[in-house]
């Protein structure tokens, strides 16, 4: 299993060097570099958002769930923290525990309702992120909150040409790859996602586990709210308008995790958000049309999901857990 | 009395009644408020300005009831639109091709929303997704960023005007009468062969391949329809309003909750096409309510919010409740089994 | 058990609910600074100095040519650029834009590449490069570092998505040493060599809310409509609004968010048709300002006095219905001054530090020139583009 799961994950890192490879050779053809430590530095700022956003997100779809109100919840975290900080120094560890404690309650919420109210989490994270949109709109009508300067070079400074927003978001996947590979939350995450019912009746509390990827996704989606207000200075409830969900599922799914959850891993996703990043900036440096780069990604994302399709269909194939779960009803199946 | 109910169960298409109670709550609110949106000219209006949401929720229906999701509807409108006006450029001799050609262009996208998810075994999540990017961008490419052109009258027609002068009623709009032809031929269609491959295909892939159901073909031609009635709703939109850049911004996220909030369970297998129209209506009867109401602009959507998620939740109760059936318990399903 | 468990799920989703709907009334719920920022929220967007500064510059006489008013600026403070002066005419100006997700940035985006490449031709700059962050902000972040980091940019033009949230960005970019010229929304920050701007939002919503109290009579009913709430520009216009009509005698129906969706549009104006007369329509934007006059029309109601924007589809019902209305200008013609002030930046000519462009309504009676003027141009462009000059026109509006 482990030896197949990283068949896919070294499937992706090779679809990312290709894409480095061919942008590197299109924008040398325009006569730049993509690889001169300003272009470098770019594509690695351009990882962390998405990226925190996508680690979350690669739990909760593990586990056949969804979470469309991560954007709402970064907005609301961006104008939690900035109000929290309010400009003091000292108010840091303060607001970034406020973020975290709020975006994980959205997530517990979310969670909640997915996995005692029986809601299906499309409807549950798109009504949740309503909520939050009326709340925002109804309490700030505009940026709000004030992030002292040292609060901000965390999004703005960096390592060695890398960027500091981006080494906390590789020690995120880091601990993402270690939780899933290493802890029985873990572990049951992808029995969940594999087939609920087989996971509840070798006794594993899925609800506990559904609760768990979704407050953790939340928790993720506050991180992003915090390199939102570190960038900007200020807490923006605008943010939700530019659809970082879809951002975010679209670079989990590039990252090879099935949406049908199950299979796939934080590994994958680092890979997929990079993916995306280093479009961003070639078709930057190419100075490709606005209208024909949103052309180009959708074509991309279909394109690269259908090559890693090809090969899980094969193995899923098979795997005992769709045959199992589509053969015919067993008669008195405890509920 | 059981007689009624199970017909009434069968209206509902299976313990979804959820969405027609949630329905009349509403219109009596709205009627406590104001009794006058009942008189026939604005329950017409109501009706002519939630057609398009109503067709395309039978649309998203057929994709969804097999297993499916198209998000890319929204983008589909608008590019519709903005293809009819630029196309048309005002000259009404040309809205019947344009029209013609505006069907076909719908067709094409489904056909090939359902070729990539079928043939080529992406999930539909993401086909759509990226169908929606492609739409977006390709459409402003192609009229450099803001749609170029005019509507004809003519093309307007259909979603702006109506049968005028009937007694009782004073207009009764075209967009209204094409709801109910389209919705009953939905119906029809649901109570043919591929209406019943279609649920299966949705409830259980495998099981209804061996018995010789063509998977692939009905999953293909559902998503032909929503592109089709995505095609039919942009033409009514047009007709209404006239063309914005904005049209259709937002309407795929609408019309799945609209369906949802029908009863119809994502994944497949389960609802009827009539609960699907109704949890449109439903959904356009309470942004009507909001208005009524004069609730806060800003604090309309956590209302919203908070009602689509206790209707659902109501509804999966419901249905665990009603059905004792193990094998089928409602269980949190994102998305397709493709 | 099951049951219970549902009771606290329903429970801990109704909490959620409660702390959110309710905190709108209750600014001490969720942390204490958050008392601040909703005592602030009711007139948050309304600025009295500024509001003031704003109305009195509708009145006073811009220096500068009348028939190039992108290149006219009110009661500017000149201000040296000597230092920024640099030999030859190649230099790479480099322009950072918020969108170009509306027809009224479509129309100034092409204007600005008429004007960049008529310099180009006078051998007044060089290379042009753009980056377009799709209205994400963090997006415009990185794209303003990547044109510092690549330090090839001898002037970087912004135009930001938001004001708060940019101006770290842009002080980023005045700290590498290249001018920074900054238009249509601003930052907190004057670092910029100069900002572009027309006189504002204020002066915008303002122009239209006194039309309407000028031409309706006394308790007649208004209704607003708005795009969408939190973005400064369109906040500003109805901050001014209310001001006048808090000083007039004309009854506000109400303000919706319409998203600028013509077909939203229509419905919120439809029911209100059906509830009572509205004899008044403020617009933050033209956008779908014909769907609202439609609605009327399809209710059989007379038109109402409206204020619309200098969109051409607007202007042009305007002029078929013959109704009662007016066309505020948020100038597009901005959009040709900043690759101006870039070149003469580094000419070393002087400029204004803050560049007040004129912004002045278009009135029923210059209605017949603008429309005449704009004859061949589609419906979603906008009156008051000024590139008629340009070698481009009008082909490169027209067949875009």
């Amino acid at each position: 299993m482990s030896v197949r799961r990283l068949d896919t994950t070294a499937l992706i890192y090779l679809a990312l060097l290709g894409v480095v490879a061919v942008g590197g050779i299109a924008v040398a053809a325009d006569g730049g570099n993509l690889f001169s430590p300003a272009n470098l530095g770019d594509m690695f700022t351009r990882t962390s958002l998405t990226g925190f956003l996508a680690i979350g997100m690669t739990l909760v779809i593990l586990c056949r769930s969804l979470d469309l109100s991560v954007g709402y919840t970064a907005a609301l975290s961006s104008l939690v923290a900035a109000t929290t900080m309010d400009g003091q120094v000292a108010n840091i560890p303060l607001g970034i525990a406020a973020v975290l404690l709020v975006s994980g309650l959205v997530g517990a919420a979310n969670g909640a309702i997915v996995a005692y109210l029986g809601v299906n989490p499309f409807i549950t994270t798109l009504g949740v992120g309503l909520i939050i949109k009326g709340y925002l709109d109804t309490q700030y009508r505009g940026p709000a909150g004030d992030v002292p300067r040292d609060f901000q070079r965390f999004g703005y400074d960096g390592i060695a040409h890398i960027p500091v927003s981006t080494l906390v978001m590789l020690a995120v996947a880091a601990a993402g790859i270690w939780f899933l590979r290493s802890t029985r939350t873990g572990h049951h995450m992808y029995a969940v996602g594999g087939n609920i019912d087989v996971a509840r009746m070798s006794g594993i509390r899925t609800d506990r586990t559904l609760m768990t990827a979704h407050i953790l996704c939340g928790m993720c989606a506050g991180l992003a709210g915090l390199l939102l207000a570190s960038r900007f200075g200020t807490g923006s409830a605008e943010v939700y308008t530019n659809l970082y969900e879809l951002d975010a599922i679209a670079a989990v799914v590039l990252g090879g995790t099935l949406l049908l959850g199950g299979r796939g891993g934080v590994a994958g996703t680092v890979a997929g958000v990079a993916i995306l990043a280093v479009l961003d900036t070639v078709f930057n440096v190419l100075q490709v049309d606005p209208f024909a780069k949103d052309v180009l990604r959708g074509a991309i994302i279909i394109a690269a999901v259908a090559i890693y399709a090809r090969r899980q269909i094969d193995r899923s194939a098979r795997r005992p857990r769709f045959t199992a779960a589509d053969a015919a009803p067993t008669p008195g199946r405890p509920a | 009395m059981s007689r009624l109910r199970s017909a009434a169960a069968a209206l509902a298409g299976g313990g979804t009644g959820t969405v027609f109670a949630l329905l009349i709550a509403i219109f009596a609110v709205v009627a406590a408020v104001n009794p006058g949106f009942f008189e026939a000219p604005s329950l017409m209006a109501f009706l002519k300005q939630a057609a398009p949401l109503v067709i395309l929720a039978a649309g998203q229906y057929f994709v969804i009831v097999s297993g499916n999701f198209d998000l890319s509807v929204g983008a589909l409108v608008g590019a519709q639109v903005v293809i009819a006006a630029r196309l048309i450029d005002g000259e009404e001799s040309r809205t019947l091709p344009v029209i013609g050609l505006m069907l076909l262009f719908g067709a094409a996208v489904g056909l090939a929303n359902g070729l990539i998810t079928t043939a080529l075994k992406v999930q539909s999540f993401i086909t759509t997704l990226g169908m929606l990017l492609v739409l977006y961008g390709a459409i402003r490419l192609w009229t450099g960023g803001a749609p170029t052109g005019s509507l004809s009258e003519s093309f307007r027609e259909a979603g702006r005007m109506g049968i005028e002068n009937v007694p009782l009623l004073g207009q009764i709009p075209w967009a209204l009468l094409i709801m109910l032809a389209l919705g009953a031929g939905a119906v029809q269609l649901m109570r043919t062969r591929f209406g019943r491959v279609l649920i299966a295909t949705g409830d259980n892939e495998l099981a209804t391949a061996r018995s010789g159901g063509r998977v692939d073909t009905v999953r293909t031609t559902a998503f032909v329809l929503s592109g089709l009635s995505a095609t039919v709703a942009g033409i009514l939109i047009g007709g209404f309003a006239g063309v914005s850049a904005q049209v259709g911004e937002g309407m795929e996220f609408t019309v799945i909750t609209a369906v949802v909030l029908g009863g119809v369970v994502l994944g497949g297998g389960q609802g009827s096409v009539v609960a699907a129209m109704g949890g449109a209506l439903t959904l356009e009867a309470l942004f009507t309510l909001f208005n009524q109401l004069a609730l806060p602009a800003s604090l309309r959507p956590s209302v919203q919010g908070a009602i689509i998620i206790a209707a659902v939740a109501y509804a999966a109760r419901q249905r665990r409740l009603t059905s004792r059936k193990p094998q089928r318990e409602a269980r949190p399903l994102t998305a397709t089994p493709s | 058990m099951h049951r219970t468990r549902q009771a606290l799920a329903a429970a801990a989703a109704i909490g959620l609910l409660a702390a959110t709907a309710c905190t709108s009334e209750t600014p001490d719920e969720p942390a204490p600074e958050d008392d601040q920022s909703t005592a602030e929220s009711g007139d948050e967007w309304f600025d009295q100095a500024e509001y003031d500064r704003q109305l009195e510059q509708r009145g006073i006489e811009p220096e500068g040519d009348p028939a190039a008013p992108w290149l006219q600026a009110i009661e500017p403070e000149w201000v040296d650029t000597a230092e920024y002066a640099q030999e030859g005419g190649d230099h790479t100006v480099c322009f950072s834009n918020a969108s170009v997700s509306n027809p009224w940035r479509v129309t100034g985006w092409i204007t600005m590449q008429q004007q960049v490449e008529v310099l180009q031709d006078e051998g007044r700059i060089g290379e042009f490069r753009h980056s377009d962050a799709a209205d994400d902000d963090d997006q415009q972040i990185s794209d303003i570092q990547a044109f510092v980091d690549s330090g090839d940019c001898d002037a970087i033009i912004i135009s930001p998505s938001t004001t708060a949230t940019l101006t770290p960005a842009v002080e980023t970019a005045c700290a590498s040493g290249v001018p920074v010229v900054v238009f249509d929304r601003g930052v907190n920050t004057d670092c910029a060599v100069t900002f572009i701007h027309p006189i504002g939002g204020y002066a915008f919503g303002a122009d239209a809310a006194e039309f309407l109290v000028d031409e309706l009579e006394p308790g007649s009913t208004v209704l607003a409509l708005r795009i969408l709430p939190g973005v400064d520009v369109l906040e500003h216009r109805w901050a001014a609004a209310q001001e006048v009509f808090a000083d007039s005698d004309l009854e506000i129906l109400g303000n919706e968010f319409t998203g600028g969706d013509a077909a939203e549009i229509k419905n919120i104006v439809t029911q209100y048709l059906q509830r009572g007369d509205v004899d008044g329509i403020w617009m933050d934007a033209g956008d779908g300002a014909v769907a609202a006059v439609e609605a009327f029309e399809d209710a059989g109601q007379p038109y109402p006095v409206m204020s619309g924007e200098d969109e051409l589809s607007f202007m042009r019902k305007w002029d078929e219905t013959g109704m009662t209305a007016i066309a505020p200008v948020y100038s597009n013609f901005q959009w040709r001054t900043p690759v101006l002030a870039a070149s003469m930046i580094l000419s070393g000519e002087e400029v204004p530090a803050e560049w007040v462009l004129p912004q002045e309504p278009i009135t029923e009676a210059e209605l017949d020139d603008y429309l005449d003027r704009n004859a061949d141009m589609p419906s979603l462009h906008y009156a008051k583009f000024g590139g008629e000059d340009l070698p481009g026109f009008p082909d490169a509006w027209r067949d875009r």
